[in-house]
């Protein structure tokens, strides 16, 4: 029993750090933007396939095609925004809830349509196998995802608080009339934070992608999750969500294991609910 | 000028040779049937609707054209009591959700006049979708859903052909018995595993129902929701109360990743007995070798063909049309477009009331179907086919094989589950 405890906490840390790094890229556009990204786990989904391609038809290992999951999904998340984004964002605010929404059908049926919904995984790749430490097992591949989700999150953090760009972007965020007036082009941010948001997902579909199952509708599991993490972290705040999605995924299988399985979404959807009762800017939002 | 005029002439001659065209065709026009088919053709579980509508896209085939098959209707074209009349299905998704299986199936009937239904395979779609159209009095052939609670409702419209999941479940302790004869190895408890919607929230009951008849303990029984991003404090349950066997129902998404954990954690039961998400056939695309040693419910393998000639010719249809091999849902999807037909042409009408009377008559024997059942009738009260029965497959070397009952064997079983670690 207190093996599977450690167990249970390894497991939930290992998932939720994982839900940390697919939230991030959307607290992000989020932040910047005041958009719901609804096709965040399109972008997911599309970095999966990335990877499984790449692996299938040329042999790169998903670790080398992490790269190439970040700046295709960047230079896609920036096309998105220039062409369909940004024409809504000076029309009604219905238009802005909605359009993200078209995008994310319509990329899940083109997914259907080109690559079947058939259900996929990857072969024994470089991250396989488990590690056993002291009677609890780790899974590799998602110890090798939790380090990538901590380092994005690390390197996510330094680049906004660091660097002249990451603060253009806070700057945005905080109020967009006031950054324009300092001299920032808030049109060039957005599309940059987009394109960020985009590829940061990317990436998380690249380790997601060694050892989950890949097919055009596993973005909306993910991605509702990435919304309640986003949600319970704060808007807009890195912190926040990598914060977050390690208190999800704790709730998740520590939930599930000490209550009853069925009901771990509801565990976890109640301490949301109960979070923004009392905050209800989110843990680190204000 | 001169091209206007080439134009005026040529859309002129189009349109007489159109007119033309639809005359001819409308003279010779057969009448056609229609029938509404609900399944779940994009959304979670597509991969398995498609695999259902690629045996009833078949199944009609057969119907409507000459073939020498041992199946109704097989070697007429179309239903010769109708004037040979053509069966048409009209496809509706409901995308895995009982809401849309109820609306498509509500407009089905009232805009595309089908004059009657077959599908869903998931049961709760299965269920919203009967109830519309018992309310509409159409009738419903089903061979794919699975829960028992469907023909316990007492409906008039709804029939089944394909053995349900008490069937199921008794068969699993049934095995887990004779096993215990034939090997002497004991198995004194199990674990009981389901997704909690309408199928696996009843085959779990019938796993309680059977086990406490059979005299097995339950040391673990774990509802989970099916759509999981993770699974593991599920699997840590299973591995806390350490059971003999594990029986899990399951859909296919879930299957894919509990077996995963199951590898990844070490849970090592005696046997995995499962049902449904384990034979689909994007399972062991999917999974390959990891699936080898679950023991999976089916009505259908294609090794039957060794004692049922049928299933190989039908196979081989199958492998020319889609160039693959038929799995266990194609396979039930099959029979339902069979079934409605047989009863259609018997009763040479397609008014609701004479089709129904018709399927309560109806007696389509054993060497008609593809499966290892001395036929289809149904019971007057339930409507359920008497002789559905279920057998047990094992996956072995990536492929499904017959294990149970052992007369219809073709391979003996693997047992215990061998370990995890160790194997290639």
């Amino acid at each position: 029993m207190p093996d599977q405890l450690l167990q249970q906490l390894a497991d939930g840390l290992l998932i939720g750090l994982m839900y940390s790094l697919v939230a991030i890229g959307l607290t992000l556009i989020w932040g910047v933007m005041n958009i719901v990204n609804f096709a965040h786990g399109e972008f997911l989904m599309l970095g999966m396939f990335t990877s499984f391609w790449l692996f299938t038809l040329f042999g790169i290992d998903p670790i080398f095609s992490i790269p190439i999951c970040f700046v295709g999904m960047f230079v896609m998340g920036t096309l998105i925004y220039r062409f369909i984004v940004s024409k809504v964002m000076k029309g009604p605010v219905l238009a802005q809830l909605v359009v993200t929404f078209g995008v994310s059908i319509f990329i899940s049926n083109l997914a259907v349509y080109f690559w079947t919904p058939d259900f996929r995984l990857l072969p024994a790749t470089m991250l396989q196998g488990t590690w056993q430490i002291g009677g609890v097992d780790l899974s590799i591949p998602k110890v090798a995802a939790s380090f990538g989700s901590v380092i994005a999150s690390v390197s996510m953090f330094f680049f906004l608080k660091r660097t002249k760009t990451g603060k253009a972007i806070l700057a945005t965020e905080m109020d967009r009339e006031a950054a324009l007036l300092m001299g920032i082009n808030t049109e060039r941010i957005n599309s940059l934070s987009f394109g960020i948001g985009a590829a940061l997902v990317g990436v998380a579909g690249a380790f997601l992608s060694t050892y989950y199952y890949i097919y055009p509708q596993v973005g909306g599991l993910f991605g509702t999750i990435a919304f309640c993490v986003v949600a319970l972290g704060g808007f807009g705040s890195i912190e926040g969500a990598f914060i977050a999605g390690i208190l999800v995924g704790l709730a998740q299988t520590l939930g599930g294991f000490y209550f009853d399985p069925s009901y771990k979404y509801a565990i976890v959807f109640m301490i949301y609910l109960i979070t923004i009762w009392i905050r209800p800017q989110g843990l680190l939002g204000w | 000028m001169a091209s206007k005029n080439c134009i005026r002439v040529l859309s002129v001659a189009v349109s007489l040779l159109l007119i033309l065209v639809f005359s001819v065709s409308a003279k010779s026009e057969q009448k056609v049937i229609k029938i509404g088919a609900v399944y779940p053709l994009t959304g979670n579980i597509a991969s398995t609707g498609l695999d259902c509508k690629r045996g009833v896209d078949l199944a009609v085939d057969i119907i409507n054209g000459k073939y020498d098959l041992d199946l109704p209707l097989a070697k007429s074209a179309g239903l010769p009591n109708l004037g040979g009349a053509k069966i048409e299905i009209v496809y509706a998704d409901t995308k895995g959700d009982p809401k849309n299986g109820m609306s498509e199936a509500e407009r089905l009937i009232t805009s595309e006049k089908v004059v009657a239904m077959i599908g869903a395979y998931q049961s709760a779609v299965t269920k919203t979708a009967s109830q519309i159209t018992e309310r509409l009095r159409i009738p419903y052939v089903c061979s794919d859903s699975s829960s028992p609670t469907l023909t316990e409702r007492g409906f008039k419209y709804f029939f089944r052909v394909s053995p349900h999941d008490d069937i199921f479940a008794r068969d699993q302790f049934q095995f887990l018995k004779d096993l215990e004869k034939k090997t002497g190895q004991a198995v004194h408890n199990v674990a009981v595993l389901y997704e909690n919607t309408e199928f696996g929230s009843n085959a779990g009951k019938a796993y309680r129902k059977y086990a406490s008849e059979f005299g097995y303990k339950v040391v673990a029984d774990i509802a989970y929701p099916a759509n999981a991003t993770d699974v593991t404090s599920e699997v840590g349950k299973l591995i806390v109360s350490k059971p003999d066997v594990l029986m899990h129902a399951s859909y296919i998404t879930d299957a894919i990743l509990f077996t995963r954990t199951f590898k990844e954690m070490g849970f090592q039961p005696k046997g995995i007995m499962t049902m449904a998400g384990y034979i689909e056939p994007g399972y062991l695309a999917a999974i390959k070798a990891d699936g080898n040693y679950i023991i999976v419910r089916s009505t259908f393998a294609l090794d039957l063909a060794k004692k049922k000639p049928l299933v190989a010719k039908v196979n081989e249809l199958f492998r020319k049309k889609y160039g693959m091999d038929m799995s266990e849902n194609a396979a039930r999807s099959f029979m339902a477009p069979f079934v409605l037909a047989e009863a259609i042409n018997r009763a040479k009408s397609t008014a609701p009331e004479a089709i129904v009377k018709a399927l309560q008559d109806t007696d389509i024997p054993g060497n008609e179907t593809i499966y290892p059942w001395k036929g289809i009738k149904f019971d007057p009260l339930s409507h359920q086919n008497i002789y559905a029965r279920g057998t047990l497959v094992q996956i072995l070397n990536q492929e499904y094989v017959t294990i149970w009952p052992f007369d219809s064997a073709s391979k003996s079983v693997v047992w215990p589950f061998p370990a995890w670690k160790g194997r290639k």
